[in-house]
C-alpha cells in the first residue's frame, strides 16, 4: 500500500464518509465536501509530472492474489498520469459545477457516492498494470456509470439509456477479459509491461488475432466507435455534470486509453491497425454527419464525441505504424503526438461545451436549439465561452483544436507513404473521410454558435433566460481559458505530458522533443485542407435548406438504433418462444425428454464403444421358468391392452406374485416371503385408492397408441437389454460375497446370510431404509389428514 | 437362464415406460411398480442365478447363491414399497382436491389472476 494505491482508492474511501456527512449535513451543498477529494489527487498527480517527463516510473505492487497473479500492481508512466490528471482535474471542475447544477432537494447522496466510485474505478483503469485489475475497475466504471445514467430512475428514458449502455459496455468488457485471459496464455503474465517485453511470443502465437479482435471490442464498445456508438447519445439522459465528465472527457477515452496502452503489444498486426483506422474514420465521419440533423444540444454533442472519438482512434491506429516500422519513423510519431493532444484538447473543450449545453437548459429549460436563438446579449459569458470552445471543436485558430486537426490532416496525408501490407494503395480514401468529416463537424459546430446565440430571439423557452451564477460558470470558464491557453502555448504540454505520453505509446526511450507549431508553411497540404473544411463547411452552412432533406433518406428502420431494439425484442421473444415449446407444462413431453435422452446417450454409447456380448455362462432354464415368464408377459399385455383400472391392478399383482415365486426358484426365500407380503398390501392399497375413485371418472378409457411413446419405451427396453448382457457379458472380477459367506458365523453370530447382511455387515442401509419407511407412513398420515385446500386459501385471499 | 431375465426385465421396463407416458396417473403408478420390479430382477440377474444353495449356513453345503444382491434387492422392495404407497395416497388426494387423475388437465392456473 503506497500513496498511489491510496490516491487510487481514496474516493471510494471517502464516499463512506459523504454518505455519512449527507445523512447528517443539510445545510452545505454535499459538493463541498466531495471537491477537496479529486482536487487533492490532482494536485499529487501534479507533482508527478517532473519525474515522469524525466523519462522515470513508478512502479508498485499490492500483492492481493499473488497465486493466481492478481496483484494490484499500479505503473505511472506518461500515458497514465495523463488520463490520471485528465480523471482528477476534470473531476474536481465537474464536482464545482454540480454544486451549482444540481439543487439541495436531488439525492445529493447517491450522485456523490456514484461519482465517487467511478473516480476509483476510472484511476485504476489507467493506472494498473496488472490485466485483471484493469478488467475490474473497468468493470466497475460500466456500473458506475450505469448509475449514474440512471440518476432520475423515475424517466423511462433515462432507465432505457441505462440498460442499453450497459448491455453494450459489460459485452465488450467480458469480450476483453477474453483478450486480456489469450495474452495470458502466451506470455503467462497478466502485467501489461511484462506483455510488452514478450512481444515476440505474441507475434509468433496463432492465438494473436483472437486476442486483437476481443480487446478492441473492449475498446470499441466502452469508446463509442462504430458500430458500438448508439448508446452514447442516449446515455445524455444523464444529468449534465455527469455527460461532462463520463461521456466526454473520461470514460469514452477508456477506449482510447486502452489502445493506446496496447499499441506496443499489437502494433505488428495488420489486423490491429487496419481495424482502428478504419473503424476511427467511419466513426469520424458517421458521428459528425448524424450531429448536423440533431436538435438537442447535448444529442449533438453526443454525435460530437463519438465522431472526434473516432478521430483520436484514427490517430492511434496511424500511431501503430510508427511502432511497426520502429518508433523512429519521424512521419507517423506525429500522429500519436496528434492523438495524445487530441485527447486533451477534447477533454478540455468538450467538457466546456457540455457544461455550457447544461447552463442553457438551466437557465433556459430547454435543450432544443430550435426553440433557442438570439441569447448573445443575454448571457455573454456563456456565449463568449461557446464561441471559443466550439471553434476549437471546429478546429479554427488560435484555439487548440486547431493545432491537434492540423496534426491528424497531416497523419492522414502521410499515410501514402505507408509501407504496410495495402495501405498505400488504399491511403486516398483516408484523407477523404477525414476532410468530409472535418466539414461536418465545421457545420455543427457553426450550427452550435448561430442557432443559440444569433438570430432573432425565441420566446419559446419554458424559462425566462438570463446569465447563469458564477458557480456554473466557473468551471467551463476555466475549461475555457485553457482551450485558449493550449491554443497560444501549446509547447507547455509538449515536452511536460505528451511527450512522456507519446513515448510510453510507442514504447521508446528516445526523447521526442516535439514542437507544437502553428505555421507550418505553405507547402503543408494539411493547411490547404483546413481552408477547403472552414470554405465548404461555411457554404453547406449557408446553404444548409437546401440540402438537409438528405437526412430525410436515413430513416429509422435503417439505423443501428433501430437494429439493437429490434433485436433486443426479437431475442426476448425468441428466448420466450423456445421455453414456451420446451416447457409445455405437461409431464408426458418432460418424460419423454428424459427417457428419449437416456436412449440416445444409450445408442451413442453403443455406437462408439461397442458392446461386447458373450452368450455362455448362463444357467439352464427350467420349464417352470418358462411358465412363470409367459405368466408375466400374458399379465403385462393385459396391462397394456385393458379398459378397465380393476383389471390392471389384478394383473399387477399378478406380476408381483410371479416375481416371488421367481425370487422362491432363484434361491432367495427372504425376498420371496417379502415380495409375497409387499404385493399383498401393495394390492390392496390399489385396490383401497380405486374404491374411492369419483363416480365421473368412472367412465375408463382404454390407453391410446401413441407412436412415439411407443417408439420410446421400445428404445429403453432394448438399451437396458444390451445393456445388461453386456455388463453380464464383462464381469470384470468375482463378487465379494464369499468373504460374507466366510465370515457370517464367525465374525456375525448368524446363518441367514441376507440377514446378516442386512442388519449387521450393512447395517446402515436398513437403518436409513426405516427411515425412508417411517417419513413416508408420516407423509401418508399427513396427506390425508391434512384439510388445507388452495382453492379456499386463494378466495381468503380475494376477499 | 439369464438370458432370460434380462430379457424379461428388458421387456417390463419397455412396458413401465409406456405406462408411464401415458395420461393417467393411476397408469404411471402402476408403470412405476412394473418398472422396480424389472429392476430388481436385472439385480438378481447379475449376481448370477441358480449357482448353488440358499444362503442359509448349513455344514452340508459348500456353494451359496450370492446373497448380497438378494439384500439390496430386499432394502429395495421396501423403499419402492414406500414410494408407491405414497404415491397412491397423493393420487388419493388428488382426486380429491382437482377430481381429474389425467395429467393433461393438471395444469393449473398461473398465479396472480
Amino acid at each position: 500500500m503506497t500513496l498511489i494505491h491510496l490516491a487510487i482508492f481514496l474516493p471510494v474511501i471517502a464516499a463512506v464518509a459523504i454518505a455519512i456527512i449527507y445523512r447528517y449535513v443539510k445545510d452545505v451543498h454535499l459538493g463541498w465536501f466531495v471537491l477537496p477529494i479529486p482536487a487533492v489527487i490532482a494536485a499529487y498527480l501534479f507533482s508527478l509530472i517532473p519525474s515522469v517527463a524525466d523519462n522515470q516510473v513508478f512502479h508498485h505492487t499490492l500483492n492481493l492474489m499473488p497465486r493466481i497473479g492478481l496483484n494490484f500492481d499500479v505503473y505511472i508512466d506518461g500515458l497514465g498520469l495523463l488520463f490520471a490528471i485528465l480523471i482528477s482535474g476534470i473531476g474536481s471542475l465537474v464536482v464545482l459545477y454540480s454544486i451549482g447544477y444540481l439543487s439541495k432537494d436531488e439525492r445529493l447522496g447517491n450522485f456523490y457516492v456514484y461519482l465517487l466510485i467511478f473516480m476509483t474505478a476510472m484511476l485504476g483503469v489507467v493506472l494498473s498494470d496488472n490485466v485483471l485489475m484493469l478488467y475490474f475497475f473497468w468493470e466497475l466504471t460500466s456500473i458506475s456509470s450505469f448509475l449514474l445514467i440512471a440518476f432520475w430512475f423515475t424517466k423511462d428514458k433515462s432507465v432505457y439509456g441505462a440498460q442499453k449502455s450497459m448491455l453494450i459496455t459489460f459485452f465488450g468488457g467480458f469480450m476483453m477479459l477474453g483478450g486480456f485471459i489469450i495474452l495470458s496464455i502466451i506470455t503467462g503474465s497478466f502485467s501489461i509491461r511484462e506483455m510488452i517485453a514478450n512481444v515476440d511470443l505474441i507475434t509468433a502465437s496463432p492465438l494473436a488475432p483472437l486476442a486483437v479482435v476481443l480487446i478492441l471490442l473492449g475498446a470499441f464498445t466502452k469508446s463509442a466507435q462504430f458500430p458500438f456508438y448508439i448508446w452514447l447519445p442516449d446515455a445524455m439522459e444523464a444529468p449534465t455534470p455527469v455527460s461532462a465528465y463520463l461521456h466526454s472527457a473520461t470514460m469514452v477515452k477508456a477506449g482510447l486509453y486502452l489502445v493506446a496502452r496496447f499499441t506496443p503489444v499489437f502494433a505488428f498486426s495488420e489486423l490491429w491497425v487496419w481495424l482502428i483506422l478504419v473503424t476511427g474514420l467511419v466513426t469520424l465521419f458517421w458521428g459528425s454527419f448524424n450531429a448536423v440533423k440533431k436538435d438537442d444540444l447535448k444529442a449533438v454533442l453526443a454525435f460530437s464525441t463519438v465522431s472526434q472519438l473516432g478521430m483520436i482512434m484514427s490517430l492511434l491506429g496511424v500511431g501503430a505504424l510508427a511502432v511497426a516500422s520502429g518508433a523512429n519513423e519521424q512521419l507517423f510519431t506525429v500522429a500519436v503526438v496528434a492523438a495524445v493532444f487530441h485527447i486533451i484538447n477534447h477533454a478540455t473543450f468538450k467538457g466546456a461545451l457540455f457544461m455550457v449545453a447544461g447552463i442553457l437548459d438551466h437557465e433556459t429549460g430547454t435543450r432544443s436549439i430550435r426553440k433557442l436563438g438570439g441569447l448573445m446579449t443575454l448571457m455573454p459569458i456563456t456565449f463568449t465561452m461557446t464561441i471559443i470552445t466550439s471553434l476549437s471543436m471546429a478546429g479554427l485558430p488560435p484555439f487548440n483544436g486547431f493545432l491537434s486537426k492540423e496534426l491528424f490532416l497531416e497523419a492522414m496525408f502521410e499515410i501514402s507513404q505507408a509501407n504496410f501490407s495495402a495501405l498505400a494503395e488504399w491511403s486516398v480514401l483516408f484523407p477523404i473521410l477525414a476532410i468530409a468529416g472535418s466539414i461536418f463537424t465545421f457545420v455543427y459546430s457553426i450550427k452550435l454558435i448561430h442557432g443559440v446565440f444569433f438570430g432573432k430571439r425565441t420566446h419559446d423557452t419554458p424559462k425566462e433566460p438570463h446569465e447563469a451564477p458564477a458557480l456554473l460558470l466557473a468551471s467551463p470558464i476555466i475549461l475555457s481559458s485553457l482551450v485558449i491557453i493550449f491554443g497560444l502555448f501549446p509547447n507547455i504540454l509538449s515536452g511536460s505530458i505528451i511527450d512522456p505520453a507519446a513515448m510510453s505509446i510507442l514504447a521508446s526511450d528516445t526523447a521526442l522533443n516535439t514542437k507544437i507549431s502553428h505555421w507550418h508553411g505553405f507547402n503543408n497540404p494539411a493547411l490547404w485542407a483546413t481552408v477547403a473544411v472552414v470554405v465548404i463547411g461555411a457554404a453547406l452552412y449557408l446553404f444548409r435548406n437546401s440540402w438537409m432533406f438528405i437526412y430525410d433518406y436515413h430513416k429509422e428502420q435503417f439505423t443501428l438504433n433501430y437494429l439493437y431494439d429490434q433485436g433486443l425484442i426479437y431475442s426476448e421473444l425468441g428466448s420466450a418462444k423456445a421455453t414456451d415449446g420446451i416447457m409445455t407444462g405437461f409431464l408426458r413431453e418432460y418424460m419423454v425428454y428424459i427417457f428419449g435422452f437416456f436412449v440416445v446417450i444409450g445408442v451413442i454409447t453403443t455406437f462408439y464403444a461397442g458392446l461386447p456380448i458373450v452368450f455362455d455362462n448362463f444357467a439352464e432354464v427350467g420349464l417352470q421358468d418358462m411358465a412363470l415368464v409367459i405368466i408375466m408377459l400374458v399379465s403385462l399385455a393385459i396391462i397394456m391392452m385393458t379398459r378397465s383400472r380393476m383389471v390392471s391392478i389384478i394383473m399387477l399383482g399378478a406380476i408381483g406374485f410371479s416375481m416371488a415365486l421367481f425370487f422362491a426358484f432363484f434361491r432367495a426365500p427372504d425376498l420371496a416371503l417379502t415380495q409375497l407380503a409387499i404385493e399383498t398390501v401393495t394390492t390392496t392399497l390399489f385396490l383401497v385408492c380405486f374404491y374411492h375413485l369419483p363416480k365421473r371418472s368412472k367412465h375408463e378409457e382404454s390407453m391410446q397408441f401413441k407412436f412415439i411413446n411407443f417408439i420410446v419405451s421400445v428404445g429403453v427396453g432394448v438399451i437396458v437389454i444390451l445393456f445388461g448382457l453386456a455388463a453380464y457379458s464383462n464381469r470384470l472380477f468375482d463378487s465379494i460375497s464369499q468373504y460374507h459367506i466366510d465370515n457370517v458365523y464367525e465374525l456375525a453370530a448368524g446363518g441367514n446370510m441376507v440377514n446378516v447382511i442386512l442388519v449387521d455387515f450393512r447395517g446402515y442401509d436398513t437403518l436409513m431404509e426405516t427411515l425412508v419407511f417411517g417419513i413416508a407412513g408420516i407423509g401418508i398420515y399427513a396427506l390425508m389428514k391434512a384439510k388445507v385446500s388452495r382453492k379456499d386459501d386463494d378466495n381468503e385471499e380475494h376477499a | 437362464m439369464e438370458l432370460v431375465t434380462i430379457i424379461l426385465s428388458g421387456i417390463l421396463i419397455a412396458s413401465a415406460t409406456y405406462l408411464i407416458l401415458s395420461k393417467s396417473v393411476l397408469r404411471i403408478i402402476i408403470g412405476l411398480s412394473i418398472l422396480s420390479h424389472g429392476v430388481h430382477l436385472m439385480i438378481l440377474t447379475m449376481g448370477q442365478l441358480k449357482r448353488g444353495n440358499v444362503p442359509v449356513l448349513d455344514d452340508s453345503v459348500s456353494s451359496y447363491s450370492d446373497p448380497l444382491p438378494q439384500a439390496l434387492i430386499l432394502t429395495a422392495i421396501v423403499i419402492s414399497f414406500a414410494l408407491t404407497a405414497y404415491s397412491l395416497v397423493l393420487l388419493l388426494r388428488n382426486y380429491k382436491e382437482l377430481g381429474t387423475d389425467n395429467t393433461e388437465d393438471m395444469k393449473g392456473v398461473p398465479h396472480g389472476d
